[in-house]
């Protein structure tokens, strides 16, 4: 695109040769100008607000650097071999791809069955689609406290309503064992979530043009034809995105953890970013805690990478 | 980049000119921060510090708000300064402290859990205030084990903020409708037992006693005294090494399995992570249960308790004298001034008029006996508490026994929700973690 900004630019000057001394500068180079002044401010944020922690992270990640105390000097690559000692690590990176399969695969297969509910303009589309979309509009820390006290076996009405309706005999323990803990924070996220990824979908559905739908239909082709053969297919950049988002969000997971479980009970609910925390505000070492970081960010730099990879050599056949 | 000349000279000149203001910015806000401590543990100023206006910061947790509250209102009520309190979730206190002290945005003065302040006093966040403390009219009768905490290398840096002791509420009402005489609470964890089932028999709702089982802050602050009764220590005098496996220990952990077994403890406890543990006694449905004692004046008026000291196994008695230990930051430049509020919160007037009559306790020992407590009597089985009971001291306190993925969360969840076989190999990770 600069060539031809520039190409006509120069045309432009060529037209004017009596241009004379001390007049504004040729236009091409107004332009430049503008566009670097409209980029400066992303530039200098990103560089202070990404650029120059990433390095500080990198530069804790080769130090000895308590949180109370400060920088004491280099102990590469101390941090790093440090990582496995805790006892916590393997049982965390287990717990988050689980996590992260169980969610993607939930969250996806509802966002697309809301998705192809709401797809069409009836009456009362409308509605349920602003309904499914409304959790997504709340902040997740806030989403994770309200199903906190949902939840809580004290003071939460959500046990007491099961057994009123006569559902459950006992108080049900939502967060008490590993198994609930991890089904029930999955609960909170697909309602959190399906309703964003459920939108993500819709306009990818709603870029599909009819006219395919009715030489299918014309062709005689059956609902789950339809679905199989056209709708998946042509959705597939939807669903990539979906996907890639999902992903890297699960192997993200911090907040509801922290607030619903604490990564209780008797520790099966650590994720990878919940160590990092550890690391850095219980046991008070920024080293460590930045050694995990750069690990987790190679890690999912890694995985977007053959993430996209894939993506684009489906496109391609 | 072409030239310098023209408007891309322009820009980036301007550029230039922002990038050289912000580093000017920094240097500023560095400089300012460097000047630090020199003015905290100076005794040039009058003992009882400055109060000329000056504007001052202080951070509490949430935990003890109530008692920072009352103090910073009173003191400002009647002060030139004045104090702007923030109060912090309990449990995100130790990041907030952690990440402002790395940032060097420490407020001027700052209340901690008094297990924590070794952190904080070894690591130089807090000014010395020995001088000044040493000073003070009444400085011996101070709570003698939350000055000890704040002690390090011959230096004192705290003093006792809000105490807060750990003992026994029971249920008066419960306690009459289960033919258990109300006045006479539990002496022994085997009394305490039997009680708590004989209040559970009522059945309705009602439980025999309750614990957060899923928060090593509760267990430590709850459990541990019934091992001091019995004479025996949890940790070695350097906060090194753990005696969580002792016959002792086993015993106070036998009894809450058995409470677990039997479903003598209200449903919740194995999740409660320490956010709502405080709130199961007040609503009358619970017979005998450890309490903080700040929680006293904060319940229902028409709940009949009475207080009784947490006893060990077969006697004895015993409390953790936990609370709030406060300190002036190595940073603060206004450190005679900060001084003012402190030497006030701790005179006769302030503990009397504001502490006791919130139904606290008070932070010097010499004020035991007041015209509040002899209205109370339970405040009198608190108040003498403070002498026989013990704060423990470990550099590595919060990573072992307060970390929700700590190690001694792990003892505590295995010797009573699980078979309580595993003692013995889960006080080694304890050990290995306070000599981390």
């Amino acid at each position: 695109m600069p060539v031809k900004v520039a190409d006509r630019a120069t045309a432009e000057h060529a037209t004017q040769p009596e241009r004379r001394a001390g007049t504004p500068p040729p236009r091409w180079r107004s332009r430049k100008a503008k566009g670097l002044a409209y980029a400066a401010p992303t530039a200098v944020f990103v560089t202070v607000f990404f650029l120059l922690p990433l390095l500080l992270v990198g530069q804790m990640s080769l130090s000895d650097w308590p949180l109370l105390a400060g920088d004491r000097g280099v102990n590469a690559p101390e941090n790093y071999t440090d990582i496995t000692d805790s006892s916590l690590f393997w049982p965390a990176i287990r717990f988050t791809l689980l996590y992260t399969v169980i969610v993607t695969v939930v969250l996806l297969a509802l966002a697309l069955l809301l998705a192809l509910l709401v797809q069409e303009s009836r009456p009362g589309a409308g509605f349920f689609r602003t309904v499914y979309f409304l959790p997504g509009a709340l902040g997740l820390a806030s989403a994770s406290l309200l199903f906190w006290g949902l939840y809580s076996p004290t003071t939460g009405p959500l046990s007491r309503i099961l057994e009123g309706l006569g559902l459950v005999d006992d108080p049900v323990s939502f967060l008490g064992s590993p198994t609930s803990a991890l089904w029930s924070t999955v609960f909170l996220i697909v309602w959190k979530f399906a309703g964003f990824y459920m939108l993500i979908l819709l306009v990818g559905l709603q870029r599909i043009p009819h006219e395919v739908y009715e030489a299918a239909r014309m062709d005689g082709a059956s609902r789950a034809q339809i679905f199989r053969s056209i709708t998946l297919p042509l959705l597939r950049p939807s669903l990539a995105l979906c996907l890639l988002l999902c992903v890297t969000g699960s192997l993200l997971a911090f907040d509801q953890f922290f607030i619903l479980t604490k990564g209780g009970p008797d520790n099966s609910t650590v994720t990878v970013v919940q160590l990092i925390y550890r690391e850095a505000f219980q046991r008070l070492n920024l080293g460590t805690a930045a050694a995990l970081s750069i690990l987790v960010l190679a890690a999912l730099l890694l995985l977007n990478t053959l993430q996209f990879r894939g993506l684009r050599r489906a496109d391609e056949s | 980049m072409g030239s310098t000349a023209g408007p891309r000279g322009h820009i980036r000149r301007l550029v230039a000119g922002a990038i050289a203001l912000l580093a000017t910015a920094s240097l500023v806000t560095a400089c300012g921060s460097d000047n630090d401590g020199s003015g905290g543990g100076g005794g040039k100023a009058a003992a009882g510090g400055v109060d000329d206006g000056t504007k001052l910061t202080m951070w509490t947790r949430a935990a003890t708000r109530p008692q920072s509250e009352a103090l910073v209102e009173a003191y400002n009520a009647s002060h030139e300064n004045k104090i702007e309190l923030t109060v912090v979730p309990t449990d995100d206190y130790q990041a907030k402290i952690g990440a402002a002290a790395g940032s060097r945005d420490l407020p001027d003065l700052f209340a901690s859990d008094v297990v924590f302040v070794p952190n904080y006093t070894s690591s130089g966040l807090f000014a010395d205030l020995t001088d000044r403390v040493d000073a003070l009219p009444f400085a011996e009768h101070l709570a003698r084990s939350h000055i000890k905490a704040g002690t390090y290398e011959d230096k004192k840096y705290v003093v006792p903020h809000t105490l807060d002791l750990s003992v026994l509420f029971y249920n008066k009402e419960l306690y009459r409708k289960a033919k258990l005489d109300p006045d006479k609470p539990p002496t022994t964890l085997r009394e305490w037992d039997r009680q708590a089932r004989a209040v559970d028999a009522l059945g309705g709702g009602v439980d025999g006693t309750f614990f957060g089982g899923n928060c090593g802050g509760c267990g430590v602050f709850t459990w541990w005294p019934s091992v001091w009764a019995a004479g025996e220590d949890v940790l070695n005098e350097e906060g090194t090494a753990a005696n969580l496996a002792s016959s002792a220990s086993k015993k106070v952990y036998d009894t809450y399995r058995g409470w677990v077994r039997d479903d003598i403890v209200a449903p919740g406890a194995r999740e409660e992570t320490g956010t709502t543990w405080t709130g199961i006694f007040p609503k009358g449905k619970v017979g005998v249960m450890p309490m903080p004692s700040t929680t006293l004046g904060l319940m229902p008026k028409d709940l009949d308790l009475g207080v009784a000291p947490i006893p060990g196994p077969d006697g004895g008695k015993s409390t953790f004298v936990g609370g709030d230990a406060i300190g002036i930051s190595a940073t603060s430049e206004s450190a005679d001034q900060a001084w003012n509020f402190l030497a006030w919160s701790l005179d006769d007037k302030a503990q009397v008029d504001v502490v006791a009559a919130h139904k606290d306790v008070v932070a010097r020992t010499d004020l035991a006996s007041n015209k509040h407590s002899e209205a109370d009597p339970r405040l009198v089985t608190i108040n003498e508490l403070v002498a026989e009971g013990r704060t423990p001291y470990a550099m590595k306190f919060g990573q072992t026994f307060n970390d929700p993925n700590g190690p001694w969360l792990e003892l505590m969840r295995h010797a009573v929700f699980g078979d309580g076989k595993t003692v013995e190999k889960d006080n080694d990770a304890v050990t290995a973690s306070l000599a981390d």
